[in-house]
């Protein structure tokens, strides 16, 4: 059936149809959709969960794969930092089912904290890692991934980025299935790292590498084409993969298909040196159009010097390519125009400037709890010498103004730990520490009961929104429900703060603003470990309250929207205005108006 | 229709994304290939969303600059902000009403008003909706993007007939969002 899918969509359906036993993952922008697809789509033997972390779920694949099952597991890239202690090993120990690691790198960066390249971690690992450079590609490429993780016994990575991820094409699902048979778990020393095995495995991944690259040198997605009348005899070509091969096909087209030949790789790790090394022949110069790292470079670096080559190696090493940031049509047009020495077609661009655009950045919803939360905790610490330590969910989005509440931001977790750091280096400044429930239960937990151990003055900050909000509402432990559909016990965040020792845990509704500030303003008197649970739903997930509406008697001072920031309230001249299409009737400007001109619109108005 | 690029532009939470894969299954239907690329994330809450609708046998996900047939924009100064990707002689369909950001209520002057004067100046196909009209008249502020789709399609810009619209809708809306979004369009041009 030819249907119009998502990247992540078809990666998800493609790997149903190699036949994926076991699939697991941590939600992370822009990799969260194709664990969401196989658990919607998946036939009733497979199973699907998200993890607490992704440590957590590579393990757990990783098991799986030892029973000679199937399995994937999916993260964004800085999840592979947190999953790469089992990784590492695992590379040592080997699988016996498939395992495929699916790691979504996002170039730009546009919506992670780091531009790292799995590609490069690849090689750190002494992994294949395979990199789709369209969906449709994605579809067939994903069970290829685990063909290969079959035949070498190894886990194997597989890497799209976000225009891969989140474009979508027309695929052809043809709804059939492969049927894996899995011998089940047997007892094997090879299941145990030891120094010993370590050092055999250690030897035979040097050995077997190679090999690798060496049949990938004919993997039928390593491919190269030619252009022009004359590309084959080309003097300067180009090796670019995943997404910009399409920007280099529709660059050379702009350009009116000047003489070039491109090789496409597929597979940056092991690279297929010998397919590269006839590529390279009749060439002088070869320019490596790719994104975050110089991988590709690199690798033909070290081939044109292994194999004495008199071939120019061009591309992010020598600045041809911008070394940091996503490449765009544009970006790869003009690299091209300017190495195959070409024209770039006149671009129209003689429109007037036009008047000064309104800035966007992202910003809480309206009506989102957080702003409460923030809101609270600053009106209380007003001229207390505080951090506001914050972390990786919507609610860094707390830093931005008016509320300029978050004043750390370092990776899953690390709010509660640096916040404790700040203290230790400057112990009169007192720690608060936002946290939410989903990064609670990631990586929060460790740094909580370090700092009640080491007797640290510290508040922890639960932002509990009931959901995984910024990647799109996912469950996870204290949510009561899992992928797979079924009903949960529910972990509670208090019961496991009480158990670790902290003895002062306040939970408070943040949309009231009074109890709100109260809870803030002890919390601050509390010696060591403290508490506040801000629980409210993501409003996202629940029904709005009403719609607010501002009164005849506001006096205009605007405070509402100097002191909130909420995206429903504006500014029309001189009046202010709520946009009754964003309001979700959370009541929090009501509380802040000095005058009481913010009511909630009667029940009969709003549905007028 | 060979290959044609159409340009969706807004603020996050307005009904971008639905509308390009209606646009995409439109294409679909007709038996023509079709890329879609949309900003999900961080970026959803409260900033400018892109979504890229290439139509017919094209390579990358993104529309390339001044090569989009048509810019499709539910907020008057997005369709400026992407101005840049529009073809010469191509089509700009925009809703009226702007988007006041917060940064602006803190601190600026943004006139949505200034912006359409300079859409008229610049471009010369250019469709002026009142999408919030037809969202009142529908009782429902996510009506705005077929709002806009089918403006688009009676000004005959959009490459796709209002009975191609009515099709996608049956195809991929819930049956019971169905006659709403189908009076959004029947409306559309009209208030």
């Amino acid at each position: 059936m030819k249907e119009l899918l998502m990247g992540n969509a078809a990666i998800g359906l493609g790997a149903i149809r190699a036949g994926v036993g076991v699939v697991t993952g941590y939600p992370g922008t822009p990799s969260t959709e194709v664990l969401e697809t196989i658990a919607k789509a998946r036939p009733a033997d497979v199973y699907v969960e998200w993890s607490v972390n992704e440590k957590v779920a590579l393990e757990v694949a990783a098991g799986a794969a030892y029973t000679g099952k199937r399995a994937l597991v999916t993260m964004k890239q800085v999840g592979l930092n947190v999953a790469s202690d089992p990784l590492m090993s695992l590379a040592y120990i080997g699988v016996k089912g498939g395992m495929v690691v699916l790691v979504a790198d996002d170039p730009g960066p546009i919506s992670s904290q780091t531009e790292q390249d799995t590609r490069t971690f690849a090689q750190y690992a002494k992994l294949p890692v395979f990199d789709p450079s369209t969906p449709e590609e994605a579809y067939e490429m994903i069970g290829e991934a685990f063909d290969y993780s079959e035949k070498y016994g190894t886990p194997v990575l597989f890497r799209p980025t976000t225009r891969i991820c989140h474009a979508c094409a027309v695929i052809d699902t043809d709804g059939t299935r492969r049927e894996i048979q899995a011998e089940g778990f047997v007892k094997d020393p090879r299941w145990v790292i030891f120094p010993k095995l370590s050092l055999a495995a250690h030897a035979h991944i040097e050995a077997r590498n190679p090999e690798i690259g060496r049949d990938f040198s004919t993997y039928s997605r390593n491919t190269v084409e030619c252009f022009g009348a004359d590309g084959e005899h080309a003097r300067r070509v180009i090796v670019t993969g995943g997404v910009n091969a399409m920007y280099v096909k529709e660059a050379l087209a702009a350009l009116g298909a000047p003489d070039t030949r491109v090789l496409k790789i597929a597979t940056p790790f092991p690279f297929p040196e010998s397919l590269a090394e006839e590529f390279l022949e009749g060439a002088a110069e070869v320019l490596c159009v790719e994104e975050l790292d110089p991988v590709l470079e690199r690798a033909l670096l070290m081939l044109c010097g292994k194999r004495h080559l008199s071939v120019t190696v061009r591309g992010k090493l020598t600045g041809d390519v911008q070394a940091a940031g996503e490449n765009t049509n544009e970006s790869v047009r003009a690299v091209l125009a300017q190495y195959l020495e070409v024209q770039q077609p006149a671009a129209d661009d003689n429109m007037p400037a036009p008047p000064a655009l309104p800035v966007r950045p992202p910003v809480l919803c309206a009506g989102c709890p957080h702003r409460a939360s923030f809101y609270a905790v600053k009106v209380a610490m007003q001229g207390k010498k505080c951090v506001f330590a914050g972390d990786i969910g919507c609610y860094t989005l707390g830093n931005a103004m008016p509320l300029d509440m978050t004043e750390t931001c370092l990776c899953m977790g690390a709010g509660i730990t640096i916040g404790q750091g700040v203290h230790r280096g400057e112990p009169d400044r007192h720690a608060f520490a936002f946290i939410g429930d989903s990064t609670f239960f990631h990586t929060g937990i460790p740094g909580v009961i370090n700092a009640v151990y080491n007797g640290t003055d510290l508040t922890v900050v639960v932002l509990d929104n009931s959901t995984t909000a910024m990647t799109g509402h996912q469950p996870h432990p204290g949510t009561g429900v899992t992928m797979m559909g079924d009903v949960a016990a529910k972990v509670s965040i208090p019961k496991i703060l009480e158990a670790v020792g902290v003895s002062d845990i306040q939970i408070v509704d943040p949309l009231d603003l009074k109890a709100a500030v109260d809870a803030a303003k002890h919390a601050y008197t509390v010696q060591g470990v403290s508490a506040i649970i801000y629980k409210s739903p993501c409003i996202a997930v629940t029904k709005p309250r009403g719609t607010m509406e501002i009164g005849e008697n506001c006096v205009r001072c605007k405070k509402c929207i100097t002191a909130l920031g909420c995206p429903a309230i504006y500014r029309d001249g001189e009046t202010v205005k709520i946009d009754a299409t964003l309001c979700t009737g959370c009541g929090l400007c009501a509380q802040v108006c000095p005058v009481g001109a913010i009511g909630m619109k009667k029940k009969e108005e709003a549905n007028a | 229709m060979e290959t044609r690029n159409i340009l969706l532009c807004g603020v996050g939470g307005q009904g971008t994304v639905l509308a390009s894969k209606l646009l995409a299954q439109c294409a679909i239907n007709r038996g023509v290939g079709a890329r879609t690329a949309e900003t999900i994330g961080m970026a959803q809450r409260g900033g400018c969303v892109v979504s890229h609708v290439r139509i017919g046998a094209l390579s990358s996900p993104l529309i390339p600059e001044h090569t989009a047939d048509l810019i499709l924009a539910f907020e008057p100064a997005e369709a400026v902000r992407c101005l840049r990707y529009l073809k010469p002689d191509g089509a700009v369909v925009t809703n009226r009403r702007a988007i006041k950001p917060v940064t602006d209520s803190l601190s600026g002057s943004y006139s949505g008003e200034a912006m359409l004067d300079y859409l008229r100046a610049q471009v010369q196909n250019l469709t002026v909706v009142d999408g919030d009209a037809v969202c009142a008249a529908c009782g429902s502020a996510k009506v705005l993007n077929l709002a806009l789709l089918g403006a688009a399609a009676k000004s005959g810009v959009l490459g796709f007939t209002v009975e191609e619209l009515g099709r996608v809708i049956d195809e991929k809306i819930p049956e019971r969002f169905r006659a709403l979004n189908k009076k959004a369009i029947t409306l559309s041009g009209k208030v």
